[in-house]
């Protein structure tokens, strides 16, 4: 289970995406995983063969547990695990120990161990002749909200068969329960099946009478918010305790920038607008590159730079809580590539759909309040980030320049940042690359 | 179109855009960014599948008329009509 993001201390399996037997390549999503805050897509981030599903779907683990077992390219296979019921054997251990919880963010968690050990496997758990488990569909790209998928788990709807009404096809709960509706099982959806304990959460509704019970129940939403708020809190509270932030300020003349990405906007279509939201994103990656020492982690009493500059951004939910998935390596990307990337970001974010990579990876935050009508924004560090940039709204203020006043639109940049790796001083750097940056917006 | 045709596409693209929101009750007076808090994301993906549904291109200086319904349905009822 892999450590998604600092606040997370477990998971639970929704749904496997691949199966003993398939090969995968670093990079591919193989489960969805449930947080606190989201249903989380598990990248693979070692290509192979998908040797054994440790974790069945519906049972939640703690992080750094074994979820399932690869095969890296060109090892030996371990004996296949439909051979050794062999109840004599004594586990070596009912399960592969748990790696050392949580590491921190660093970019390059396995969602699985990389290699296969043949005392990795686990034959304990095997049960002699479990039925097979319910021909569970494929989804090579899944786009469900996890309010969806949870109800889709409760009422045993297979969501391969569900036709997605939300943005881009995402299948939406009411999706799932027009599906349940119009399955319409039978009351007698009592035969429990013989005690099959793995759970099977997307069954067939017309075949209920074989579906094995579902999971557990779902969260319900005034639940699910008090997780997320319990995960934030912790996560701030952590940050609070921990980190000791100082705080800086500076205000940025946005005219030059503005006025290029309206005359720009006017020559694109519609599709391809840009937000200035992303000249803010590129213009902070650039700046890190100045003063590197803002991006990466704070972790085991140092600092460990990244070389990647993978930018959080913190977008809210409307229902309440907010997450900040990361969009990888702004600092190399144009901005057409970093709106299309932040238009994907927002969209799956408010399906409730994210990838692991995306929720472990961000060096650096990006906070924007200005849409709300706040000019300064002075944010809390995630952790074990070391540094995060608020931005307010864009406000017209008299502005002096050349000896002349004048009317300029304006924003208010804000840097929290870790005193046990920069000072005031670095820090006034890095806010005085953004404003020079935001200076040449043709260069961005 | 008519206005009522105007307004269902408008309110069926909201829903699209913010599932999670409730659009049943929304005032057309009110401005929708108050009622089901869209931000400027939300209202460029509007703007596209306004334009995907009608062929209206809605330029950004006139992305403020999209923040009432009444003044969503009034922008574009004269340019769906050519």
């Amino acid at each position: 289970m892999p450590a998604l993001g600092a606040d997370m201390e477990a998971g639970t399996v929704l749904q496997w995406l691949v199966k003993p037997g398939d090969a995968v390549k670093r990079g591919d999503i193989v489960a969805v995983v449930d947080t606190e805050k989201a249903t989380i897509e598990v990248e693979i981030f070692q290509s192979g063969v998908v040797e054994k599903i440790v974790v069945p779907e519906g049972e939640k683990v703690p992080v750094g547990e074994v979820l399932a077992i690869i095969r890296a390219d060109g090892e030996a296979a371990a004996p296949p695990p439909a051979e050794k019921p062999k109840p004599a054997a004594a586990p070596p251990s009912p399960r592969p120990a748990a790696r050392p919880p949580a590491p921190p963010p660093t970019g390059e968690q396995a969602p699985a161990p990389p290699a296969t050990k043949a005392a990795a496997v686990a034959p304990s758990v095997e049960k002699p002749k479990a039925p097979p488990p319910p021909a569970r569909p494929e989804h090579p790209r899944l786009r469900i909200s996890p309010l969806a998928m949870r109800v889709a788990l409760e009422l045993g709807v297979d969501v391969s068969k569900v036709k997605g009404t939300g943005l881009d096809g995402a299948i939406t709960r009411a999706d799932v329960e027009r599906a349940a509706k119009a399955a319409a099982p039978t009351p007698a959806k009592v035969a429990a099946p013989e005690a099959a304990p793995k759970p099977a959460p997307v069954t067939p509704p017309v075949e209920a009478p074989k579906a094995p019970a579902p999971p557990k129940p779902a969260v319900s939403p005034a639940e699910r918010q008090a997780m997320m708020r319990k995960a934030i809190a912790a996560a701030m509270g952590r940050s609070k305790r921990e980190i000791p932030h100082y705080y800086l300020s500076t205000e940025i003349d946005m005219s030059r920038a503005m006025e290029w990405l309206r005359a720009g906007n006017l020559k694109r279509p519609v599709t391809e607008r840009l937000l200035y939201a992303v000249m803010l994103l590129k213009a902070v990656a650039l700046a890190v590159r100045e003063v590197p020492e803002m991006n990466g982690f704070f972790v085991e009493g140092a600092f460990k730079r990244s070389e990647e500059i993978h930018v959080g951004v913190a977008i809210s939910l409307r229902t309440g809580g907010l997450v900040a998935p990361a969009i990888h390596d702004v600092d190399k990307k144009s901005l057409s590539e970093i709106m299309v990337n932040l238009r994907d970001l927002v969209k799956r974010v408010r399906a409730g759909v994210l990838r692991s990579s995306e929720i472990a990876d961000a060096t650096i935050t990006v906070t924007s309040l200005g849409e709300e009508g706040v000019e300064t924004v002075f944010g809390i560090i995630y952790p074990p980030q070391v540094a995060l940039v608020g931005f307010g709204k864009i406000v017209e203020r008299p502005w002096a320049a050349g000896g002349m006043v004048g009317a300029r639109p304006v924003i208010s940049a804000t840097l929290s940042a870790d005193h046990r790796v920069s000072d005031g001083h670095r820090g006034a750097l890095f806010l005085a690359a953004i404003a020079r940056i935001l200076q040449e917006p043709e260069k961005l | 179109m008519t206005d009522d045709e105007i307004k269902a596409l408008v309110l069926g693209e909201l829903k699209k855009i913010a599932p999670e929101a409730e659009t049943g009750g929304i005032d057309p007076a009110v401005d929708l960014r108050e009622q089901i808090d869209l931000d400027s994301m939300d209202i460029l993906n509007l703007a596209i599948a306004i334009h995907a549904a009608t062929g209206v291109d809605i330029p950004e200086s006139d992305y403020p008329e999209m923040t009432t319904l009444d003044r969503a349905v009034a922008y574009l009822r004269p340019r769906i009509k050519k």
